[in-house]
């Protein structure tokens, strides 16, 4: 296929504008030993070919939808995506423009950010949000690094919860690796009820910042105001990484008292993707807003008096500040930043609430059905759509039973903690039936007899 | 003035909420109702717009309309490759197969994304001429980022540890030294000689036993290929530093050279530049990483890589694998696989290797092809034969009109305007990419209406200053914007249940 929408008899006119015979004339300065490299590619396909092929590399996975029923989630949840918002994210009006740095010709998109900071904002109970990150842990990240802005790089600390999920804490020590932060809390010992103790002790004057996950990576629901306040007595802030389908029900981290709340957008509208993209949703106070990176959009008028909407403070972004800026970021998720907008603006209040009761009730459910099962324990302490699943063997092992039987058991604890070699993280959404988790239960049974 | 009220154009959607309407609804729960925990648990409001599906959209397509895209119009914004993104990729990168997978199923269960994802690994190895290719970072500036960790690392590995110093030539992009400053290291800024090349004796004076390495964009910002390239990556060699590649302007070397054979250690690649990903209004992008063999060890974690050989005829068994030095992870999971990696993959099965090469061939004959039009309206400082991009001075001698005037006053001709201001070694520059996807005709209409403009510049300044008079919107109060600081639709504390 080509798309290169010239004829022969152009280029020839074209060359002779640019005063040269033929196109590999054009590339004199590039060193000819070099030059014109033999690529070893398949020969190039048509349209029906490809999305031929396309389609066989597609059947070859197992989906959520129609092969496989899932209960896996640590992190990305299978949540129904409304019809609507992909017919919107198809208008090459807003899939096909770039970043708004024209906005008179760019409202569509800068007042959809705009949007959707609010509805962020709305959400989280906080004061103002960016036009969003990469994904949850490049935020959490970003939050760090707000930290250590904030306190200009005299504390050094950041406390982590060893109950933050365990990609994003990877993720944290790989962005501060050059930065002289020390990381700490994440390897704090999990106890057989999944406590984290010892978290507040290790808040001292030397803390940026202290994080946690609100639900915790193992579905539990804490309210975070006296940790919060004993940060805040310490000197210290606090970045809440939360769930945003949790927070149609649950307490804000905003009403906690949180500096910065951050957190996975997927379960938003977006698909799963097999990971992404995504968007990570960044949200926090307004005395922090000169040290948060990321786009922002801004209200104002235009020269005819209208209302409009302009990309702001962007003196704290790499393009002025180079190697000063708050950060080298230059993007944001912008089409998947609209189709979580789309996703909170169609749900709306009822919806949202409507999806976060459904997940509430149908993990509750299984969660009493599965603790029933002879030598299966469920976790006592209060959670939303995920919790975890003490088994009588290896996670792993209950897990390649129930794929045999067409299930995606759980996420397997004992990969990144290995005291926890027998527990599932088990995720129930509001698209998991009753029949689906009554058929968990019944194989689970069987695989204790195995 | 700024004292009215200003006129609404689109009410937002909170303007537009109204109590009691419904959008979606879901199915009442099939299972007994479980208790919601205590009160002091649970959020009291949540002050989310209520409307009808209909309102959402019609809000959303008239927001569609005040949008500027590449299916509407010529976009040649420098440095930022906006060309036509072919339909085919939208449908490939939603089929059911690729969008319900979850990341962290069974590796058995997703052969075919683990598939694809290793092709697309090969793939871009053989067109960059690296030994090793991440896929995982998430856009060109945390592909940046991964680049500067490794180079940090090796550097480390060996007990290298006085090198803190990047070198940086005055027309990289911002995020190079962005990143740079992520990991506490210094930037040192390479002047350009007069043919826009590195200036070989500056960077002579500033090689030392303390440099990690150089970011070098090449083709650089200026749309020239350094003429010197070989040159600079020995001198950065030779005092033990890694040369860096940006991969922002690859378009203009697909089939023409590979970076890898002239001697880069590491690169990224843009994705939504090079490889037709739409920009989606500003993300997501994709900022895979290839290096070279002495680097493929600090990879970030997990590649995919080919677990067991198949038997016979037998596809292998792909999965994750952890490089031995790995940097850690950049994000979660595994890369902008839906959006990014099965878009691009889809780009290059349809191109091949001669398809690849006509694009880099023809972006630079359009770009060069709108320099021969423009270069007697408007000065090219740098003037020799560019590659898939120049840059022009907007400003005319004794004139008041800036380089802003003439981007705003193209918006009346129906065209985006050039990256305008960057690179900054250019006085009021133009930044011009036109990219291989347009044709001959919509390139004369652009140049036309340059020159008419650099006309205009002359008899009708004004028109200028005002433009755009015929778009819907005029231009911003800025200051406004920041004074103020209206971020979000609603005050938290004015917000009351309506």
């Amino acid at each position: 296929m080509t798309y290169i929408p010239i004829s022969p008899k152009e280029r020839d006119t074209m060359l002779k504008t640019v005063g040269v015979k033929s196109l590999d004339d054009l590339f004199e300065a590039v060193p000819a030993r070099h030059r014109f490299p033999a690529l070893d590619l398949p020969p190039a396909l048509t349209e029906m070919e490809a999305a031929q092929y396309l389609g066989e590399i597609a059947d070859h996975n197992e989906t959520v939808r129609g092969d496989l029923i899932s209960f896996l989630g640590a992190g990305m949840y299978n949540h129904y995506i409304p019809s609507v918002i992909d017919h919107m994210l198809r208008r090459g009006e807003f899939y096909t423009a770039y970043t708004p740095y024209q906005p008179e010709i760019s409202q569509g998109t800068l007042q959809a950010i705009f949007e959707y900071q609010s509805l962020m904002t709305a959400l989280t109970g906080m004061e103002l949000s960016n036009a969003s990150h990469y994904d949850g842990a490049t935020a959490t990240a970003e939050a760090v690094n707000l930290a250590f802005a904030q306190f200009r790089g005299k504390r050094a600390k950041v406390v982590v919860s060893p109950a933050v999920h365990p990609q994003y804490r990877a993720v944290i020590r790989t962005y501060t690796q050059g930065m002289g932060v020390e990381v700490a809390g994440d390897d704090l010992a999990i106890g057989d009820q999944l406590s984290v103790s010892g978290l507040e002790t290790l808040i001292d004057e030397n803390t940026s910042l202290v994080i946690v996950q609100y639900p915790d990576f193992f579905g539990r629901v804490h309210d975070y105001t006296n940790l919060i306040e004993t940060a805040h007595g310490r000197g210290a802030l606090v970045c809440v990484v939360a769930n945003p389908t949790a927070l149609a029900i649950f307490k804000t981290p905003g009403e906690m008292g949180a500096d910065v709340v951050v957190g996975e957008g997927q379960p938003l509208g977006l698909p799963l993707w097999f990971g992404g993209p995504s968007l990570g949703f960044f949200t926090t106070r307004k005395q922090y807003v000169h040290k948060m990176a990321g786009r922002l959009v801004g209200e104002t008028v235009d020269n005819k008096g209208q209302r409009a909407y302009v990309l702001t403070l962007t003196a704290r972004e790499q393009h002025i500040k180079r190697e000063r800026a708050t950060s080298n970021i230059c993007t944001n998720q912008g089409l998947l930043a609209l189709a979580s907008a789309i996703y909170l603006s169609v749900l709306g209040k009822n919806g949202l609430k409507q999806v976060a009761n459904l997940c509430y009730q149908k993990a509750h459910y299984a969660a009493g059905a599965l603790n029933k099962l002879k030598g299966y324990k469920v976790s006592s302490e209060l959670f939303f759509h995920e919790f975890t699943l003490e088994c009588p063997q290896p996670a792993s092992e209950v897990n390649a039973h129930l794929l045999e039987h067409g299930i995606l058991g759980g996420y397997d604890l004992g990969q990144d903690y290995p005291a926890l070699k027998n527990h599932l993280l088990v995720a129930v959404t509001e698209m998991n039936s009753k029949e689906e988790i009554d058929l968990l239960a019944e194989t689970l049974a069987e695989a204790n007899h195995d | 003035m700024t004292d009215q009220t200003p006129k609404i154009v689109e009410p937002t959607i909170f303007d537009l909420s109204s109590p009691g309407r419904t959008g979606v609804t879901f199915p009442a729960a099939d299972v007994p109702v479980a208790a919601l925990p205590p009160e002091h648990l649970l959020r009291s409001d949540l002050p989310l717009p209520e409307l009808a599906e209909v309102d959402v959209v019609r809000h959303y397509m008239r927001l569609s309309k005040f949008n500027y895209s590449v299916d509407s119009g010529f976009y040649p914004l420098g440095s930022c490759t906006m060309k036509y993104n072919p339909k085919i990729d939208e449908d490939t990168c939603r089929l059911p197969g690729f969008v319900y997978t979850h990341p962290l199923q069974p590796i058995e269960t997703v052969q075919g994304n683990l598939a694809l994802m290793h092709t697309l690994q090969e793939w871009l190895k053989e067109i960059s001429g690296f030994a090793a290719v991440t896929l995982q970072p998430a856009a060109g500036a945390h592909g940046e980022f991964t680049g500067v960790l490794m180079m940090a690392a090796y550097h480390k590995s060996r007990g290298d540890t006085k090198r803190t110093k990047m070198l940086i030539p005055d027309a990289a992009h911002g995020t190079n030294p962005a990143s740079v400053g992520m990991l506490g290291m210094t930037v040192q800024q390479i002047p350009s000689d007069a043919r826009g090349n590195v200036d070989l004796e500056k960077l002579k004076a500033a090689c030392d036993d303390t440099v990690v390495g150089m970011m070098l964009t090449n083709p650089n910002t200026l749309g020239l290929f350094d003429e010197h390239v070989e040159e600079v990556i020995k001198l950065v060699h030779d005092c033990g530093g890694l040369m860096y590649g940006d991969g922002a302007n690859l378009n203009a070397l697909l089939g023409i050279v590979r970076p890898g054979d002239v001697g880069f250690d590491v690169m990224h690649f843009n994705l939504h530049k090079t490889f037709a990903v739409p920009h989606g209004g500003g993300g997501p992008g994709s900022g895979p990483v290839g290096v070279a063999a002495h680097l493929a060890d600090f990879l970030p974690e997990p590649l995919v890589g080919i677990i067991e050989e198949g038997e016979g005829d037998e596809a292998p068994l792909f999965g994750f694998v952890k490089p031995q030095k790995s940097i850690g992870r950049m994000k979660a999971f595994h890369g902008h696989f839906g959006g990014g990696f099965v878009r691009a993959f889809t780009y290059i099965a349809l191109h091949g290797a001669e398809g690849l090469k006509d694009i880099a061939q023809y972006a630079v004959l359009n770009a060069n092809y709108l320099q021969a039009r423009l270069r007697d309206t408007y000065r090219v400082p740098f003037d020799r034969i560019c590659m898939h991009e120049f840059v022009a001075e907007g400003r005319f001698e004794g004139s008041d009109v800036r380089a802003l005037d003439i981007a705003k006053r193209l918006m009346d001709y129906n065209f985006h305007p050039p990256t305008n201001y960057f690179p900054l070694i250019v006085h009021e520059a133009l930044m011009i990419e036109p990219t291989e996807t347009e044709n001959k005709d919509t390139l004369d209409a652009f140049a036309d209406a340059l020159i008419q403009i650099a006309q205009e510049a002359k008899t009708d300044p004004d028109l200028l200053h005002n433009a755009p008079s015929t778009t819907l919107f005029g231009r911003m109060d800025e200051v406004k914007a920041a004074r103020e600081l209206v971020l979000c639709c609603w005050l938290p504390e004015n917000y009351s249940e309506a």
